[in-house]
């Protein structure tokens, strides 16, 4: 058997470790942005100096050859879902027996006049990190456009690098349509603390410049001048080729609870994957759905059940967590909110009549098998509050006095 | 085929050039240095050893803290910025050029003292103060070693000062230093001139447990010293054991321990550029066990040697013995330990060469409660952790998999724990 899967991100690599675990097949994984896998978040620690690109890839690169698992360094333009092959740039071709597409998502451009430019940057990719620091060099000034998980990073790499930001938000407040007031005025505050220039309840009109770009115009019509424009408003799925190859596509690219699209013998997972009208946008789901395609290929054919929500992330230097479902507008929920005098430290427990159901903390670190396993169980929140201690994950002499 | 420009330009610090306050500090540590060394060749400088104390100690713990005192005003948190665009912590040419400097400074402090010249008048008010007597050459670099201990000290006090855990590890380190390495065996010299360190047992100070050493301890009328027999003794075979089955070698390597509180302090800034691939930690195993089987068997040498009269292997154990001193313990220690910390990473002699580290190692990876958990699937595989582990340990090859990492050569040191930017990892003692 042959399987070959296009996209070396964190999807197509679990999906391949996982068949390779199971089974003998012979593994192709082809990819175009990168010879090897390497860790997107962590792009932003490039950029800031933390790391080297070396040192964002999550395998030393024998771990390859000695898994048997074959890389190529090219671009799927073609799929024949017949014949069952795949044509790359180079113009070789390769069968498959099984075809994994892991094309992951890039940032989404709402056809902003000026979106061209020089100095107008999206933030997904290897390429875009490299412009990004072609324009950085004298840059001074910088917009952030989106404020969203990607746009913090966005403001906090540029910052870091003495470029000033100024950071366009749609909501009135940050991240708002995701998060709760209490954690959106919070983070809001640490971002201002840091010395980033947030507009709230702001849009994009135009970006403005002849070649490269000078400012921008917002909707009400003020204008900003900068060096360089970061589009962070979103990103999209890339699914041209499955398109061009006739397989299903809606916002992704359509598949079952057993990952197969429209196409027999191809299957779709990551960020490209749209299951139940949903598409994931992230690392985590991305990686289990790597995992279970790659028990369905080999044989293990049981449909995908989402296990309980969870998620993270970095403000500047405000942890972020989140466990089960915490709706920004708290419909139907009850929260009990616990917040540190003067320190930017948060945790919210939700329950619904008495039954637990979500956690937010900030600054904080909670145990992820705990409060998975307290809002799988249904457990009900009194035995969560008198438990509260074995959720905690800070560190050593962290004082964890939760006076709730 | 698209290429790709994966080696990014390498252009962040000239742009962010160093704030005033920071130049002049910087440049009042390298004045320091020079008046150091200038002092080797006597002169007025030396003849006056108060001026000359104050010219270099003094000149570099202000200068230092020029430095360092500020950064407290920042907002606390991880801030690497830079880290590996800047030639000193990313093996450039000043990053060499400190290497060599302090390769030097080994060579001669250990094989031409000659050439330090009057260099000892500078710490001599201090060692007059403390011990009594003229400076030598080992309260010199004791003195030099404590200095740069408290100021590097100060720097991760304000680098980690949101981490409780690092705050109370680094000021024990800097206490442990200043107490037990520095001024207490001082004065033990002073008063029952017998100089003796509390914190240093068998084997990384092989000859505490050597016959001669130990007989010496317990011959003695000064009850202190027979219990520095005692302590010897029960810290290297009872204390060792338990308290690492308890905490993990940490309790040792990155509390309490010289060459920890050195790299602990000092070498923070060069911690990434330890070796993380898998050929290093086969080299590392071979190498720190083989240091250990080697020091086991000259000690067993020693005692077979003496209890034989001496007779049956002659001045064959005693020079052995030297060759271990010369070896491991200068050679090994001192030049490749410190001297490379800049090109290898601050712990090079306690992953490569300790032996006490290696016991440690051994008993915190088979009978101990300490080891790193891991936080469910939230690793994103950033590799902000084993870049910042300064054992080269592939701290995220764990962390991705979810699985708790046991490592022999982990010194606990907390740091990938605070670097990880989706709080993955806890040190624990479950
Ligand atoms: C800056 C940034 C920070 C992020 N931070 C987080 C975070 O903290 N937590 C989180 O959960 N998620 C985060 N994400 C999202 C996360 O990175 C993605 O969800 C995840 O990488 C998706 O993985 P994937 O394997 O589906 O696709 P990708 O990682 O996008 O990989 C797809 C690969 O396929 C290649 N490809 C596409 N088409 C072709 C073709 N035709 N031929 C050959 N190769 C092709 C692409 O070049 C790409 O390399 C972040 C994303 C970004 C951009
Ligand atoms: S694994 Fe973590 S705690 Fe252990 S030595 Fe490395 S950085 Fe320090
Ligand atoms: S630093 Fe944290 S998120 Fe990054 S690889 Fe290590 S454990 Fe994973």
């Amino acid at each position: 058997m042959h399987v070959v899967v296009i996209g070396n991100g964190v999807a197509g690599v679990t999906a391949a470790r996982t068949i390779r675990k199971r089974s003998d097949a012979k593994i192709t994984i082809v990819s175009s942005e990168s010879p090897h896998f390497f860790s997107r978040p962590a792009l932003m620690y490039i950029y800031m100096g933390h790391l080297e690109f070396e040192h964002t890839k999550p395998y030393e690169d024998h771990f390859w050859r000695k898994n048997r698992i074959d890389l190529l360094h090219a671009r799927v333009d073609a799929i024949d879902t017949t014949a069952r092959s795949i044509t790359m740039n180079n113009g070789s071709t390769l069968t498959y027996d099984a075809l994994v597409l892991a094309t992951g998502s890039r940032t989404a451009f709402y056809d902003w006049p000026g979106q061209n430019l020089r100095g107008v940057h999206g933030f997904t990719t290897l390429q875009d990190l490299a412009a990004i620091e072609a324009s950085s060099v004298g840059a001074r000034k910088a917009i952030v456009v989106g404020g969203g998980l990607i746009g913090v990073e966005a403001a906090e790499m540029l910052h870091a690098r003495g470029i000033d930001v100024t950071m366009l938000v749609r909501e009135n407040a940050y991240w708002r349509n995701v998060l709760p007031p209490e954690e959106s005025a919070m983070i809001g505050a640490h971002l201002a603390r840091h010395g980033i220039d947030i507009r709230y309840n702001t849009e994009l009109r135009s970006i403005d410049g002849t070649e490269c770009v000078r400012g921008v115009t917002l909707t009400t019509g003020e204008t900003i001048a900068s060096n360089m424009v970061m589009i962070c408003t979103g990103v999209r799925p890339t699914t041209d080729l499955a398109l061009r190859s006739g397989i299903a596509v809606q916002r992704g690219i359509v598949v079952n609870e057993f990952f197969e699209t429209s196409a027999p013998h191809v299957y779709a997972v990551g960020d490209c994957a749209e299951q139940n009208g949903i598409v994931e946008l992230l690392w985590y789901s991305a990686r289990a759905h790597g995992e279970h395609v790659g028990a369905v290929i080999c044989g293990e054919r049981s449909p995908y059940a989402r296990d309980v929500f969870y998620n993270s992330a970095k403000f500047f230097d405000i942890e972020y967590q989140t466990y089960g479902s915490v709706p920004a507008k708290l419909d139907g929920v009850t929260s009990i909110v616990w917040q540190h005098a003067h320190k930017d430290r948060f945790l919210r427990i939700v329950h619904r009549d008495g039954i637990v159901c979500g956690f937010n903390a900030l600054g904080l670190r909670l145990r992820a098998e705990i409060c998975m396993q307290w809002i799988r169980a249904r457990t009900p929140v009194d035995v969560v509050l008198r438990d509260l201690k074995r959720a905690n994950f800070n560190e050593e002499f962290f004082a964890w006095e939760v006076a709730v | 085929m698209t290429t790709i420009n994966i080696m990014l330009p390498k252009e962040i610090t000239d742009r962010h050039q160093l704030p005033m306050h920071e130049r002049i500090g910087y440049g009042m540590v390298a004045l320091a240095a020079f008046l150091l060394l200038l002092g080797a060749f006597g002169g007025p400088l030396t003849a006056s050893p108060v001026l000359y104390c104050l010219l270099t100690i003094g000149l570099s713990t202000i200068g230092g803290l020029m430095v360092i005192l500020p950064r407290f005003r920042q907002l606390p948190g991880i801030k690497n910025n830079g880290v590996m665009t800047s030639g000193l912590t990313r093996r450039g040419l000043l990053a060499w050029m400190l290497g060599v400097a302090f390769t030097a400074f080994y060579v001669i402090l250990y094989w031409y003292p000659e050439y330090l010249g009057s260099m000892t008048a500078s710490v001599d008010p201090i060692s007059w103060t403390l011990r009594g007597a003229p400076a030598d050459r080992w309260f010199l670099y004791g003195t030099l070693y404590t200095v740069a201990v408290l100021i590097m000290g100060i720097r991760m006090l304000a680098k980690y000062r949101h981490s409780p855990y690092h705050l109370v590890r680094t000021a024990s380190v800097m206490l442990s230093q200043l107490a037990l390495a520095f001024v207490l065996p001082a004065i033990l010299v002073r008063l029952h001139s017998h100089e003796f360190y509390f914190h240093y047992f068998w084997p990384l100070k092989p000859d505490y447990l050597f016959p001669s050493s130990l007989q010496a301890l317990f011959a003695s009328d000064d009850k202190l010293i027979v219990f520095m027999g005692f302590w010897t003794v029960m810290m290297s075979f009872i204390a060792v054991p338990v308290l690492t089955y308890f905490f993990g070698k940490r309790w040792y390597c990155s509390w309490v321990c010289g060459c920890g509180a050195l790299a602990e302090t000092m070498g923070d800034p060069f911690r990434q550029n330890s070796d993380k691939s898998l050929k290093a930690w086969k080299a590392e195993r071979w190498i720190v066990h083989g240091v250990l089987v080697f020091i086991v068997l000259t000690t067993a040498l020693i005692w077979l040697n003496s209890w034989y009269g001496g007779e049956i292997l002659g001045s064959w154990s005693a020079s052995w013995a030297k060759a271990y001193g010369f070896y491991i313990g200068s050679l090994f220690s001192g030049v490749i330990g410190v001297g490379f910390y800049p090109i290898m990473g601050s712990r090079v002699w306690c992953r490569f060469g300790c032996p006490q580290a290696a016991i440690l190692g051994l008993l915190q990876k088979w009978f101990s409660r300490f080891r790193i958990t891991t936080n469910g699937g939230q690793c994103i595989s950033c590799g902000n952790c084993s870049t910042y582990c300064e054992m080269g340990i592939d701290v995220r090859s764990y962390a991705q998999r979810g699985v708790d990492i046991k490592r022999a050569s982990c010194v606990g040191c907390g740091v990938c724990a605070s670097v990880c930017p989706r709080g993955v990892l806890k040190l624990e003692n479950q």
